[in-house]
């Protein structure tokens, strides 16, 4: 993965730029929350070498944990006037290298702004900062029985300044939407240190939908200070279906069958049998371990309606052949049904010495083809591939199993996963369902998207950051100069520029 | 200049024109039905840009969820496909023909997601822009480019498409686009509670919205809008109707239909909708133009946190010739004022900036909107990142040029 080069001038000035942010931030003192921080000394600076893209690792040059907005705008503001670069963080979870520091980059944490500032059941919405985790706003409003509906696995942890800049999602996203269809307002800051607001409490703002266009920016265009997410009165009930089939195509026509039949649930998720097996034996969620696909349905809402839309669900798995039917009775038991789902990546984890988790989404009618091929591949690169997969919305989490201590075994496998993300778009997909791009993607994209396509994005980027200082060597494969970007070409016809340097 | 009316059939064409235009600088004025022509500031003269030779539904799988169809197709055309299938978009997109006296026409696709329509069941489902995929458009470069996908969960890149969202045909000319479409409901049944006022009916409203019934639909319509309503029960009341609306599988919305009629017995008196006379009164209220139907009062759209709702009206009632409903949960809030020189943009928006929120000037005759611009003005750091957008995607500013002025003059 080759990074941009890191700015020699920037680096030689690295202990004036650090004495420069402690003026501005104050020195660290060590245990004190409430102060900032500026974070120097190499051993500290090792637990930001990467994010959960692991494979990665970079020491940033220096780390800013900011307490306030006041000082988010100061350190970017001293930064845009010494065109240093920066690269935030959030909780450091992101599986794409969003978050990968760079050599000559300041890192700025957001973990210190971790304040939930205004629960408002009224209007529906919690008021946060951008370092709580996302599981922290719905405990924090659990008491009145609502919660915050997108609910990525590492929810526990992942920050939902995080989730913004990354769009996540999680199992629930085929009926209640990813983080940008439950995110209603945000302040951020741009690169030069002006403070904006976007979106509030109120639904609709006319003008262009900059809060849509941040969302899912992963980190390019501005640093998030603070959210306003819409929250959910919990359903009264949820109900799972466990579902085995003999034959993927089978399993693959009942999730057609129950979205044909108008039923949205809330998850529906698929396994194929490697990944069966991995978290039957982890687990022992009672599983059928002869299926080769297994389907967990999750219905939720009203009570009577979660009863009714199981005895559907129930008739269409019938009517495809489901060889094992098992319906939740009780909370425990719907509770036993994912546990196996929830544990797959350590499951997988435990049979392999590493795994290299993939995210493409897929037109789901295609999924034998799809998965066969994959097969294919699989054999081709001598490593097993375990899928996991957002049944509902297409959303494919291949898991290839390699051992990084084996020679080239990594690369292998990274081989391997860009060729599934390729096979993704070749059937009408998208290389990225909910982990982003990051640096992960970055070569592939132009697999998805023409030069042209491209730089409409990167225009984009260029109206926030038009010095291209706020997280570098991510998401885009070729680097424009906004300058260039922005030249007329009247008379058509493609422009090169054969000067411009690629990573 | 003698205006010209373009219609290319292909992107190609469609480029040519766009680079055409470009050099020396001319205004196309972006259309499909142009049913909503009126929405947004006035324009500068300039030469059509017809995009209906772009029609035609292109994919449409209900099992994926997934349609994409040409820009100019008509919504009609796809609300009858979806509907064969037992579909719809969610968003459940508004019709302001009536309103901008474009009857005639034919809403398209591209026009409901270029203006980001949204219905009364936005406070569940979101608007257009949450139902928006993919595109593919010719920029104000004349370059063809596409973003998004044709899948219901992409996190590939940057989302353009929701740049596109609202952007009113000024940054590029979208000629494909891929949607998000959802089962229809099998049952609906609305809750009417007759004779309260704002302050109540806000309550009442909320109440609702923060139980599991999972409500999709609540408005307020004062005495005189309820009395405007071709449902007879709801004209006939004599009084002020609050109106709730649940929808799913029929065991469902029955067992919910009491649960929420328990919860709102201590506001009064209850009734219920059914299937036909529930669509067309929530149809009313989406539509706006029969509930407000004066031709000569300007017509706002004002966004504001629902709770803010009945405040916001009781400051805004005293203007004169004032008549209001709200909708969204008290969130959004139709407006028909006297227009005097000014459509009272300065009162409107002072009230609108206590609560937080905006307030968007929907149709005022173009003397009055080369006075005020439509749409709320921002920030000027905002203004300055949206006049950057536009110099990036229409550096010559040919596309629609000052429909979304932010700024005064």
């Amino acid at each position: 993965m080759k990074m941009p080069e890191a700015d020699k001038e920037t680096l030689a000035r690295r202990s004036q730029i650090i004495r420069d942010l402690e003026a501005i931030i104050g020195p660290e003192r060590a245990n004190d929350l409430t102060t900032g921080t500026v974070i120097s000394d190499p051993v500290s600076l090792k637990a930001y070498e990467c994010d959960g893209l692991s494979a990665y690792r970079q020491l940033p040059m220096v780390v800013v944990l900011p307490n306030s907005t006041a000082q988010v705008s100061k350190v970017l503001s001293y930064c845009h006037e010494n065109q240093v670069k920066v690269v935030a963080r959030g909780s450091g979870t992101s599986l794409s290298g969003g978050a990968l520091p760079l050599e000559d980059a300041v890192m700025m944490g957001l973990g210190k702004l971790n304040q939930i500032l205004d629960i408002d059941y009224d209007n529906r919405c919690v008021v946060t900062q951008p370092g709580v985790s996302n599981l922290a706003i719905s405990e924090a409003v659990a008491g009145e029985d609502f919660y915050y509906a997108p609910d990525p696995s590492s929810q526990i942890v992942c920050s939902i300044g995080g989730n913004v800049a990354e769009n996540s999602g999680g199992v629930h996203c085929l009926k209640y939407g990813l983080t940008t269809n439950n995110v209603l307002g945000v302040e951020m800051v741009l690169m030069d240190g002006e403070v904006i607001r976007l979106g509030g409490k109120h639904l609709d703002s006319e003008g262009y939908d900059l809060l849509g266009v941040i969302t899912g920016s992963e980190g390019l265009l501005g640093v998030i200070t603070e959210v306003t997410v819409r929250i959910l009165r919990k359903p009264t009930v949820a109900r799972a279906v466990l579902l085995g089939f003999s034959e993927l195509e089978a399993a693959g026509d009942c999730v057609a069958s129950i979205i044909g039949a108008g039923i949205i649930p809330g998850g529906m998720e698929m396994m194929d049998k490697p990944a069966i097996h991995a978290t039957e034996e982890f687990v022992h969620a009672g599983y059928p371990m002869e299926a080769e696909a297994l389907l967990i349905v999750e219905l939720d809402g009203p009570q009577v309606e979660v009863n009714y839309l199981i005895g559907r669900v129930e008739e269409i798995a019938k009517g495809l052949g489901a060889d094992y039917m098992r319906i939740s009775e009780n909370e425990e038991e719907r509770e036993r049904f994912w546990a196996g789902r929830k544990a797959a990546f350590p499951a997988v984890g435990r049979i392999s010495p590493d795994y290299y988790c993939m995210d493409g989404t897929i037109p789901r009618s295609r999924l034998p083809d799809v998965i066969s091929r994959m097969k294919e591949l699989s054999k081709e690169y001598g490593l097993e591939v375990a899928n996991v997969f957002h049944a509902g919305d297409g959303n494919l989490h291949p898991l290839i199993l390699y051992d990084a201590n084996a020679p080239g075994e990594l690369d292998k496998a990274e081989e391997l996963g860009a060729e599934i993300l390729k096979l993704c778009v070749e059937v009408g997909g998208v290389l990225t369902g909910e982990h982003g791009v990051g640096v992960e993607k970055r070569d592939l994209m132009g697999t998805m998207f023409s030069e042209t396509d491209l730089q409409h994005q990167q225009r984009v980027k260029c109206s926030f950051d038009p010095d291209s200082l706020l997280n570098p060597g991510k998401v885009f494969p070729t680097l424009h100069r906004c300058a260039e970007l922005g030249r007329v070409h009247v008379h058509g016809g493609q422009t090169r520029f054969p000067d411009i340097p690629r990573f | 200049m003698s205006e010209t009316v373009f219609q290319p059939a292909s992107a190609d064409e469609l480029g040519d024109i766009v680079r055409q235009a470009m050099e020396p600088s001319r205004p196309l004025h972006i259309q499909g039905g142009a049913t909503k022509a009126g929405w947004g500031n006035a324009m500068p003269g300039g030469d059509t840009l017809d995009i209906r030779g772009f029609t035609g539904v292109e994919l449409y799988e209900p099992e994926e969820l997934v349609l994409t169809a040409k820009a100019g197709t008509p919504l009609s055309e796809i609300q009858q496909l979806l509907e064969n299938s037992h579909q719809h978009l969610a968003f459940e997109p508004p019709d302001y023909r009536t309103l901008f006296g474009t009857e005639a026409q034919d809403q398209t696709l591209g026009g409901i997601m270029a203006c980001n329509m949204a219905g009364p069941k936005r406070i569940q489902f979101g608007a257009a822009r949450d139902h928006f995929l993919g595109f593919e458009a010719v920029s104000g470069r004349g370059e063809v480019f596409q973003a998004g996908g044709r899948v219901v969960k992409n996190v590939t890149g940057f989302d353009l498409s929701k740049l596109m969202a609202g952007s009113f045909g000024t940054l590029a000319v979208m000629t494909s686009l891929s949607v998000k479409v959802l089962p229809r409901p099998e049952k609906t049944r609305t809750l009417l509670i007759s004779g309260l006022d704002e302050e109540q009916a806000v309550q009442a409203l909320t109440k609702t919205l923060k139980s599991p019934q999972e409500v999709n639909a609540a408005a307020h319509l004062p005495k005189d809008q309820a009395g405007r309503s071709s449902v007879g029960y709801v004209a006939e009341a004599g009084q002020a109707i609050t109106a709730i609306r649940i929808q799913g599988p029929g065991p469902s919305v029955l067992d919910r239909l009491e649960i929420l009629k328990n919860l709102l017995r201590a506001f009064g008196e209850l009734e219920e909708l059914h299937f036909h006379n529930s669509n067309t009164m929530w149809q009313e209220i989406g539509n706006v133009a029969s509930l407000l139907p004066d031709l000569d009062k300007a017509i706002w759209k004002l966004s504001v946190p629902p709770a803010s709702g009945p405040c916001v009206c009781a400051r805004l009632k005293v203007l004169p010739g004032a008549e209001l409903y709200l909708d969204w949960g008290g969130g959004l809030i139709w407006l028909a004022v006297e227009p005097g020189d000014d459509a009272r943009a300065g009162e409107i928006r002072e009230v609108v900036a206590r609560s937080g929120g905006h307030a968007t000037l929907l149709r005022a005759t173009d003397d009055i909107k080369r006075r005020i611009p439509v749409f709320q003005p921002p920030s000027d750091a905002l203004v300055k990142l949206s006049e950057s957008l536009k110099a990036n995607f229409d550096p010559s500013g040919i596309l629609n040029p000052g429909r979304m002025r932010m700024i005064e003059g």
